[in-house]
């Protein structure tokens, strides 16, 4: 059986970038899917799951992050992320 | 079956690559990765000789020690439980502080700690972990220690000052992990039990001090300057120390193997196998060096034809006269105050300075000690020393010039100080003397404390004799003037070069400019020398000038017979004095004293010095 395999670009529009805060509210959102989720900035490619690894990508304001999402959740992760982004990381996680 | 590769990041903007695979068995890795060399060589400013090869101790505030880095086998799952533990406590820690900040101070800042919390209990992190403890049975304080700061690293060299910031962040969490890990088990810098070389942000002085001779093979300090006080203490302890080197505490793991080379200043992280052999045969050939020269010690300073050489010590603390005695020195040419005053809370008492005085003279048996007054700023006259690289040779008010502004506090030493001549040959110096009318006043104090004694029927010596640091070049113009009025003299070089050359020389750029062996300098001594003798008026050498064989020479051809060295250097000079003639040094000097520019001038006497005694030379 394979899994389904998602894949999203997004845009970072917060001014300073994907810092310890909304990378944080990312990897919440991330590790509450069951799918293996992947962050890729040009050739790096990290665990979506790990916000060490998020960080060192040094995502600053006006990046493009292409997301991947692989297993049977993958859609709905995805889709969760792309909105959180594009929302500029609201606090009260209102997202789903 | 997936690859997992792993690229360790290389040049400033190098990352981690990651691909995100299930643990599976790697695929060999391509040779050229493997054999990438991870050794660094880091330059700092060489402060005390000597070559050290040993474990790190990472000291930060809290002067932690990570005990081991490896564990035994069949201890892995109780480690690997044993990190659990303490992953375990770290979170609820942070989770405590978080709902404390966020409660008190709003989101956005409890926010930091929540980022802490997912830092922690980061997967990647975890894996990488367990591999460390499982796969090369590296004890947890080690792996993590090891993993955390190579995060702290990447961050740090990100072009984004922000997230470069966070390598702070990584620090607080490897040190509160660390803390769990560790539980009662802190080795505190003072209760060591095995050999370790210190690395350290900084160290103040007294800290330096603290540091245990048995157990401290040597350290290396990120901040610092060859001035700095704590470069004085480590030379006085004869630990190899190298300072100024600049960030690196976070490329190094408490337990990691590290070699510190005191004569080159260098720090060596991750030594490959052939550096760390042939370090440890460099510290083999000095232990044999030095107990050749030992063997010195009951033979008298002089030269080969005969000439009578007073060498004596400079100290900063009473501990290290049994350094100069057992070196068989003359006497102490010069007893720096200063650390009475450094990491003092309030101003010593004339009694704490009666104490450390009275020691000195009482252990000395009757040589002469002379001891300076206070040769600090007011801004570090009742403070530990901060970064000294932001120290100026002071133009300022400090030295005498303080003394002279603050009376009580320039009475209370030198009432001790004369409390304490009656106890054997104790000698005053002034230091920073640039005018008759400087010196003048201070003699007067002197001469109103020493009647004050006398009335109130305290013994002292009323006859002490009272010199002067010779170390502002207006002190060697107006010399003829000057020897009318002191009992001796004596030659700083160490600010008289920076003044002369106007060199800051703890200023990493510029530091190099800072030479002894410059023309001027050395007219400048002539000078001082020649005024001096044909007065007959006794004077020595106390600067670091003086504790290098390199200008023995040309210093005894200049007309110097009085050295005052760090106690370590004494059996040095000692051996170059008693391997040369005057008349060979004179020729030297002469030579010298022809050539137009310092590194020509230092190269000359450095081969001078070679054809004399090739070991000398390294």
């Amino acid at each position: 059986m394979t899994d389904c395999k998602a894949v999203r670009i997004v845009v970072v529009t917060n001014p300073q970038g994907l810092h310890a805060r909304p990378a944080d509210l990312f990897v919440k959102l991330a590790g509450q899917y069951q799918s293996k989720i992947e962050v890729v900035k040009d050739n790096e490619r990290v665990d979506g799951k790990s916000i060490l690894n998020i960080l060192t990508l040094a995502a600053v304001e006006g990046t493009h992050l292409q997301l991947e999402a692989t297993g049977s959740d993958a859609e709905a992760a995805l889709d969760a992320l792309v909105s959180l982004v594009e929302q500029n990381f609201p606090e009260n996680g209102s997202i789903t | 079956m997936i690859d997992r590769y792993r690229v360790r990041a290389a040049g400033p903007l190098g990352r981690p690559q990651w691909s995100t695979s299930r643990r599976t068995r790697a695929a060999p890795v391509p040779r050229t990765r493997r054999a990438e060399s991870r050794m660094e060589k880091l330059q700092g400013i060489g402060v005390s000789p000597g070559v050290a090869v040993g474990e790190a101790l990472v000291a930060d505030n809290e002067g932690f020690r990570i005990p081991q880095r490896f564990v035994a086998r069949d201890a892995v799952d109780h480690e690997l439980e044993r990190l659990d533990q303490a992953i375990r406590a770290t979170g609820d820690e942070i989770a405590r502080n978080r709902d404390v900040v966020r409660r008190e101070l709003g989101e956005e800042y409890g926010g930091i700690f929540s980022a802490h919390l997912q830092m922690l209990q980061d997967p990647g992190l975890r894996r990488e972990l367990d591999d460390m403890i499982r796969e090369r049975h590296y004890s947890p304080e080690y792996a993590a220690s090891r993993a955390l700061r190579r995060y702290a690293k990447v961050f740090q060299n990100l072009e984004n000052g922000y997230l470069a910031q966070r390598a702070g962040d990584i620090f607080d969490i490897e040190k509160r992990l660390l803390k769990n890990l560790l539980g009662q088990n802190r080795e505190e810098l003072a209760q060591l039990l095995s050999p370790v070389i210190v690395l350290a942000h900084n160290l103040t002085p007294s800290e330096t001090a603290n540091l245990s001779r048995e157990f401290v093979r040597g350290f290396a300090t990120e901040v610092g300057g060859p001035g700095s006080h704590t470069a004085i203490v480590a030379e006085g302890m004869e630990i190899p120390a190298v300072v100024g080197v600049g960030p690196f505490l976070s490329d190094v793991s408490g337990g990691d193997l590290v070699i510190v080379d005191g004569d080159h200043g260098l720090v060596i992280l991750q030594p490959d196998e052939e550096t760390v052999a042939r370090y440890r045969y460099d510290v083999e050939q000095h232990r044999r060096r030095a107990t050749r020269l030992e063997s010195l010690r009951d033979l008298p300073a002089e030269t080969a034809d005969g000439v009578r050489i007073e060498l004596a010590g400079n100290i900063e603390f009473p501990q290290e006269v049994a350094q100069c005695v057992s070196r068989g020195s003359d006497g102490i040419g010069l007893y720096r105050t200063e650390f009475l005053y450094l990491g003092a809370a309030t101003e010593p008492t004339e009694e704490t300075h009666y104490e450390a005085y009275s020691q000195v003279v009482r252990d000395m048996a009757g040589k002469p000690v002379v001891i300076r007054t206070l040769d600090l700023g007011a801004d570090k006259a009742l403070r530990e020393e901060e970064d000294p690289s932001l120290r100026n040779p002071c133009l300022g008010l400090r030295s005498i010039r303080l003394s002279l502004k603050n009376l009580p506090l320039f009475r209370t030493q030198l009432r001790a100080i004369l409390r304490a001549s009656v106890l054997g040959d104790v000698r005053v110096m002034f230091p920073l003397v640039a005018t008759l009318l400087e010196f003048r006043q201070a003699k007067m104090v002197l001469g109103d404390v020493i009647e004050d004694l006398e009335e109130e029927g305290i013994p002292c010596n009323p006859r002490v004799p009272v010199g002067m640091m010779v170390e502002v070049p207006a002190a060697v113009l107006m010399m003829d003037r000057f020897v009318d009025e002191v009992d001796f003299l004596s030659i700083g070089t160490n600010d008289l070069i920076q003044y002369t050359l106007a060199v800051d020389r703890s200023n990493k750029d510029v530091a190099s400019l800072y030479n002894a062996a410059d023309p001027a300098v050395l007219k400048l001594i002539r000078m001082a020398l020649e005024t001096a003798n044909r007065a007959g008026t006794p004077v020595n050498m106390c600067g670091q000038m003086s504790g290098n064989p390199i200008y023995t020479m040309i210093l005894l051809g200049l007309g110097l017979r009085r050295f005052s060295v760090t106690p370590s250097a004494i059996p040095e000079i000692k051996k170059t004095c008693r391997s040369v003639t005057v008349q060979q040094c004179q020729a030297v000097a002469a030579r010298a004293m022809e050539l137009e520019n310092g590194r020509d001038i230092k190269s000359y006497l450095r081969d001078e010095l070679k054809k004399v005694l090739p070991e000398m030379v390294n």
